[in-house]
C-alpha cells in the first residue's frame, strides 16, 4: 500500500538528462520566462501609448481606450488568450495570403508574447494613467516656469515623481504576468505548466512533478519579490515610510 | 472615471455607438448562429454551474480568509508562520497548475489508497468537481487572507481596547469589535476578488467540470466554428461581470460609512 511513497520518492525522474525530466521543467520555465517577459515589455509599450492617449488623446481615442481596457477586464484571461491566440494567428495568415506567401507556421512563443502584452498592456494602461494623474500638477507648471523643455520635465519631474506609484501596480502586474503564461497551456504552447502536466502523464508521477513546477513558480515569484522590494526602495527615496 | 465622464448623447459617441450597434449586426447577419437553439437550455445550466460554482467557492474562501488574516495579524509565530506560508504558496503559483496538482497528483495519489478507495468519500473523489471547489476556495482564501491581515490590523488599538474596558471577554470583543471592523475594511476589495474569482472558474473546465465555457468548448468541437462561440462567451462573462460590479456597489451603499 506504500507504493505510491516509492512513487513520490523516485527523485532520479527529476533528473536533468533525458530518463530524468529535469531538463525538460527547465526548458518549459525557460519558455515562460520568454513569454512573460516579453508580454510585459509589449504590454509596458502599449501601457504607455494607452496612458498617454487617456490623458491627452482626443474624445474618440478616450472613448476607444475605455473600450479597450473595460473589455479586457471584464473576459476572463482564458478567454481572452483562446480569442487572441486564434484570431491573431488567422489575421496573420490572411496577410500572409494577400501577399502572396504561403501560411505561416507562427511559433507559439510569439503568439503567446502577442497574448500576454495586449493583457497586460490594458492593466498597465491604467497603472501608469494613475501614477501619472499622481504628480502634482504644481511642480510641472514650477518647472515649465523655470524654463525646461518638455522632455527635461518629463525626465526631471514627472518620471522621477510618478515612479513612487507606479512601482506597486506594475509590480504586482508582473507576477501576474509570469502566472498567466500557465494559462497558454490550453493553447498548446510548451511551457512550464503544459511540459509538467506531460512528463506526469508519461511517468504516472503526477505528484512529484506538480510540486517541482510549483516551486519552479514559487522561486520565480520571491526572487521578484527581493528584487521588487529594492526597486521600491529606490523609488520611494526621500518619502516618508510606510508600515 | 471620476468628473471626466461625459454623457452618452455627444456626438462623437453617437458615432461609436453607431459604429458598435453595426459591427453587432454584422456579426449577428453574416455569422453563424444555428447552432444557439440546440444549445441553450445546456448553456444556461453551464451558466448554472458557472456561478454556483463562484458563490459556494467565494463564500467558503472568505470564511478560510479569516482565520488566516488572523493567524497572520495576531496569532502566536506557530499560527502565523504557516498561515503566512499558505497565502505566499497560493499567491506565488498559478492557479492552473495548483488544479491540475490537486486533480492529476491527489487524484492519482488516492487510487493508490484503498482504506480511500473503500470509503464513503470515494464516490465523490472520483468526480472532478470536489477538485475545482477545493482549488478555487483556497486561491481565494489566499488572496483574501493576505488582504484580511491587513483589515485585522489595521483595526485602531484603542477600539479593542475599550471593548475590553467595557468588560467584554476577548471571545466578545472579537465578536462585536473586531471581526466587524475588519470586515468592514476588506469589504471594497472584495468586489474586486469576487470579478477575479468569476473570471477564474472557467480553469476547471480543464478538468472536466461541466460549466458555461466548457459548454462552449464542446460547442466548437461539434460544429468547428472558432470565433461565434467564443465571443458569445465573451458576451456572458461581460454580462456577469457587470451584474456582480453593479450588485457590490449597491452593497457598497448599504453599509454605512463613518463621515460620509
Amino acid at each position: 500500500m506504500f507504493d505510491w511513497i516509492a512513487g513520490l520518492a523516485s527523485w532520479e525522474l527529476l533528473a536533468l538528462d533525458p530518463p530524468g525530466w529535469g531538463g525538460v521543467l527547465l526548458a518549459g520555465l525557460a519558455v515562460s520566462l520568454q513569454v512573460a517577459v516579453g508580454g510585459y515589455i509589449l504590454g509596458f509599450l502599449i501601457g504607455v501609448g494607452g496612458a498617454t492617449g487617456k490623458l491627452y488623446g482626443g474624445p474618440v481615442i478616450r472613448d476607444l481606450l475605455d473600450v479597450y481596457t473595460t473589455l479586457v477586464r471584464a473576459v476572463p484571461e482564458l478567454v481572452l488568450i483562446l480569442l487572441l491566440y486564434y484570431a491573431g494567428t488567422d489575421a496573420l495568415n490572411q496577410i500572409m495570403m494577400l501577399l502572396g506567401a504561403g501560411p505561416m507556421d507562427i511559433s507559439g512563443l510569439a503568439a503567446g508574447i502577442f497574448v500576454i502584452g495586449v493583457v497586460q498592456g490594458a492593466y498597465q494602461t491604467e497603472v501608469l494613467r494613475g501614477a501619472f494623474k499622481a504628480v502634482p500638477h504644481g511642480q510641472i507648471e514650477a518647472a515649465r516656469a523655470y524654463g525646461m523643455t518638455p522632455l527635461q520635465v518629463l525626465r526631471r519631474i514627472t518620471l522621477p515623481g510618478m515612479l513612487p506609484h507606479a512601482v506597486p501596480g506594475l509590480a504586482n502586474l508582473w507576477l501576474i504576468a509570469t502566472k498567466d503564461t500557465a494559462l497558454l497551456a490550453v493553447v498548446g504552447v510548451a511551457e512550464l505548466t503544459l511540459v509538467t502536466r506531460q512528463a506526469g502523464g508519461t511517468t504516472k508521477s503526477y505528484f512529484l512533478f506538480f510540486c517541482a513546477a510549483g516551486l519552479l513558480y514559487l522561486m520565480v515569484t520571491l526572487i521578484s519579490n527581493v528584487a521588487i522590494r529594492r526597486i521600491e526602495r529606490f523609488a520611494r527615496r526621500g518619502m516618508p515610510e510606510v508600515r | 472615471m471620476g468628473p471626466e465622464t461625459r454623457s452618452w448623447r455627444e456626438p462623437h459617441r453617437l458615432v461609436l455607438i453607431a459604429i458598435g450597434i453595426g459591427i453587432v449586426v454584422l456579426a449577428a447577419t453574416t455569422m453563424r448562429w444555428d447552432w444557439l437553439p440546440r444549445y441553450s437550455g445546456r448553456l444556461i445550466d453551464g451558466v448554472g454551474t458557472t456561478l454556483w460554482l463562484l458563490a459556494l467557492t467565494s463564500v467558503l474562501g472568505f470564511l478560510l480568509a479569516v482565520p488566516l488574516g488572523l493567524a497572520q495579524a495576531a496569532g502566536p509565530w506557530w499560527l502565523a508562520a504557516p498561515a503566512r506560508a499558505f497565502c505566499t504558496v497560493i499567491r506565488g503559483t498559478p492557479l492552473l497548475l495548483q488544479l491540475w496538482l490537486l486533480y492529476y497528483g491527489l487524484g492519482s495519489l488516492f487510487a493508490y489508497w484503498p482504506e480511500i478507495r473503500q470509503s464513503w468519500a470515494w464516490p465523490y473523489l472520483r468526480q472532478a468537481w470536489p477538485y475545482g471547489v477545493l482549488a478555487l476556495t483556497m486561491s481565494f482564501a489566499g488572496y483574501e487572507g493576505e488582504v484580511m491581515r491587513g483589515a485585522f490590523a489595521g483595526v485602531p488599538r484603542g477600539e479593542l481596547e475599550a471593548a475590553r474596558a467595557y468588560g467584554m471577554s476577548p471571545w466578545t470583543a472579537f465578536r462585536r469589535v473586531w471581526l466587524p471592523r475588519a470586515i468592514h475594511r476588506a469589504l471594497p476589495t472584495l468586489a474586486g476578488e469576487t470579478v477575479l474569482q468569476l473570471k477564474a472558474t472557467p480553469l476547471v473546465a480543464t478538468i472536466t467540470v461541466v460549466d458555461v465555457y466548457a459548454i462552449i468548448s464542446r460547442v466548437r468541437q461539434d460544429t468547428y466554428l472558432t470565433y461565434e462561440p467564443l465571443l458569445l462567451l465573451a458576451l456572458i462573462y461581460m454580462i456577469l461581470t457587470g451584474i456582480l460590479v453593479v450588485a457590490f456597489r449597491w452593497l457598497e451603499a448599504k453599509v454605512p460609512v463613518k463621515g460620509a
